[in-house]
């Protein structure tokens, strides 16, 4: 057999792997935004149903029409307290990010720091962090502040132990063959080792944004900032208080909303990062 | 305990002459479980060979490899590169390409810069590493799959890009560990003349680990077989078949003999290894 028989009949056997895109039937898209969205509806419905019908009075059940007047009606206290309540959130993950990703870096590196550093891991993480919230609003300088490394502290775990174990995680042929080639730590540690913990940290960015912000609300609940520095948290207490019930409602759907924002914002990033090379982020097609 | 020469090349006075690629000199490994995988082992690799290596699992074999390409040191006794620059580590760095088992790529990178990594690792820029990267996809087929991933291949096209990225820095020696253990007939036989090309095209000296009787006589110029507790070489044998192998060879009366005597050496060595 000549050498370009070899070449040409590649064909044959392991080329036919197809080009095509994989795409779901018009009607599956149609179905999948159009149901979920209509029993939503459905369940708004109901509720408005159920309120008019058994005339429940507002301080006890607001139906939406209720909680949409109050969404308008109390938009100049509330969305300032949303803008707080998502500040401490965004900038508690950013910093989990940072100190996360960082700190796992150096633990991989160095055995010796890994091993001082288990036990404080151990002590922090077994704690309930919201717990220590009171000793913290003691020495932080402001409430803010407070509320900052609370919930700082609760989503910097995940990503730290999420992260370490995706840098330990690496396929040790892959580590064989770094080596065999020469490559200095740094090149194995940025070519291997933050490629293949990607997975990992993308599983630990989506719990840290869902921690940071159910964090930031526990936080303040214990904390009880005002004023100009209140989240949507104190406004929720403060609506509690004062049997405003339309509000208590709205500020639920705020926070649900940026809990949705922070879940969707995670998922895309994973997903753009993932989605052509890891298991989890790929349709099965077989 | 005894080598036993199954076939002497003609000409062995020239011998000397050759340049050896690499020889391992009473090489011992003991790993850290007590586990004594290589006992004495020698092995002179001559330029331009085709050495299978055969044996009896558990004989050492992957470990013989890996130690020849500076994967863990050995226990006692020497790797010497007489026609290569070492590094500080010891190591004749880029000389060696080694295909593992398993295709082992990164499945985040195209299959272009699965291949572009050993260049990587050396700072040569993606520009400047473009057409020897592209080359070496060509040469096992896969230029028009420079673009995708290794989870969108088959089993032997992953394999194929294990290849390409192996021979990407012209190796003087490359190291093959049961690379073909996996796939079908077919694909083997497809893989083992892709092999065979870059053999002749490239003067590369290849050391291929392999299970398959078969797959040693079709490929090598020499073979050696070696045997388990200790693990050291048992028999080696040069093979003076002619260079051109197709699918005549394979029913040729030399390749049946050749298949004959591995087969019987292979049975001395696993006898050997158990009545010790
Ligand atoms: N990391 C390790 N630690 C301890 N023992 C090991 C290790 N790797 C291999 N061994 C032992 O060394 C011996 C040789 O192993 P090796 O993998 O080299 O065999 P092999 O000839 O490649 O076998 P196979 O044909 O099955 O691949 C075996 O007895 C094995 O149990
Ligand atoms: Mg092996």
């Amino acid at each position: 057999m000549s050498q370009t028989m070899t070449t040409d009949s590649e064909a044959g056997t392991d080329s036919a792997a197809g080009v095509v895109l994989p795409r779901t039937p018009n009607r599956e898209k149609i179905m999948q935004v159009v149901i979920p969205i209509s029993a939503l509806l459905l369940a708004i419905l109901g509720w408005h149903l159920l309120v008019t019908i058994n005339q429940i009075p507002r301080y006890i059940l607001p139906g939406p029409v209720d909680v949409a007047v109050a969404l308008f009606t109390d938009s100049s206290t509330l969305w300032p307290a949303m803008l707080v309540t998502i500040r401490i959130t965004l900038m508690a993950l950013a910093l989990a990010l940072i100190g996360g990703v960082g700190l796992a870096i150096l633990l991989v590196q160095s055995r010796l720091l890994e091993l001082a550093l288990f036990p404080f891991a151990v002590v922090l993480q077994v704690t309930p962090i919201i717990a220590i919230a009171p000793l913290l609003l003691i020495y932080a300088p402001d409430t803010q502040t407070a509320l900052l490394i609370c919930a700082f502290l609760v989503a910097f775990f995940p990503i730290l132990s999420n992260m370490a174990q995706g840098l330990k995680s690496v396929d040790h042929n892959l580590l064989n063959l770094f080596e065999l080639y020469g490559a200095s730590g740094w090149q194995t540690l940025l070519f291997l080792k933050i490629p293949a913990a990607m997975p990992y940290f993308m599983a630990g960015l989506r719990i840290g944004g869902g921690l940071a912000l159910i964090a930031a609300v526990v936080a303040e609940f214990a904390a009880g900032s005002a004023g100009q520095g209140a989240g949507l948290a104190f406004r929720l207490i403060e609506s509690q208080y004062r049997m405003n019930l339309p509000r208590m409602f709205v500020c639920l759907i705020m926070l649900c909303g940026i809990g949705i924002s922070i879940f969707g914002l995670t998922s895309l990033i994973s997903w753009l990062t993932l989605h052509r090379w890891h298991e989890s982020a790929i349709r099965r097609e077989n | 305990m005894t080598d036993i020469a199954v076939s002497t090349i003609p000409g062995a006075a020239s011998e000397a002459v050759r340049r050896s690629v690499v020889s391992m000199r009473d090489v011992s490994k003991v790993f850290s479980n007590g586990t004594l995988a290589l006992k004495g082992m020698t092995l002179d690799v001559q330029a331009g060979e085709f050495i299978s290596l055969l044996g009896p699992s558990g004989c050492g074999k992957s470990t013989a490899l890996r130690i020849i390409a500076g994967l863990g040191a050995p226990s006692s006794g020497s790797i010497d590169w007489p026609s290569s620059k070492i590094n500080s580590k010891g190591l004749p760095e880029g000389d060696v390409g080694f295909v593992f088992q398993d295709p082992t790529l990164m499945p985040w990178a195209t299959v272009f810069d699965n291949v572009y990594l050993p260049l990587k690792l050396r700072g040569v820029t993606r520009a400047a590493a473009r057409e020897a990267v592209m080359d070496n996809l060509a040469a096992v087929g896969l230029a028009d799959f420079a673009r995708s991933f290794p989870r969108e291949l088959s089993g032997g096209m992953r394999m194929r890009v294990s290849i390409a990225r192996a021979m990407v820095t012209r190796p003087k020696l490359l190291l093959m560990d049961e690379p073909f253990a996996a796939l079908d007939e077919i694909t083997r036989q497809k893989l083992n003349d892709d092999v065979l090309r870059l053999w002749q095209q490239h003067g590369v000296t290849v050391i291929f680990v392999t299970h398959s009787v078969y797959e040693s006589a079709y490929l090598s110029s020499r073979i050696v077989v070696m045997r388990a507790r200790p693990g050291q070489v048992f028999a080696d044998m040069k093979i003076s078949q002619p260079a051109g192998r197709d699918n005549a060879y394979r029913v040729s009366e030399g390749y049946r003999q050749t298949c004959q005597d591995v087969s019987d050496a292979l049975q001395r060595a696993i006898g050997a290894g158990e009545t010790h």
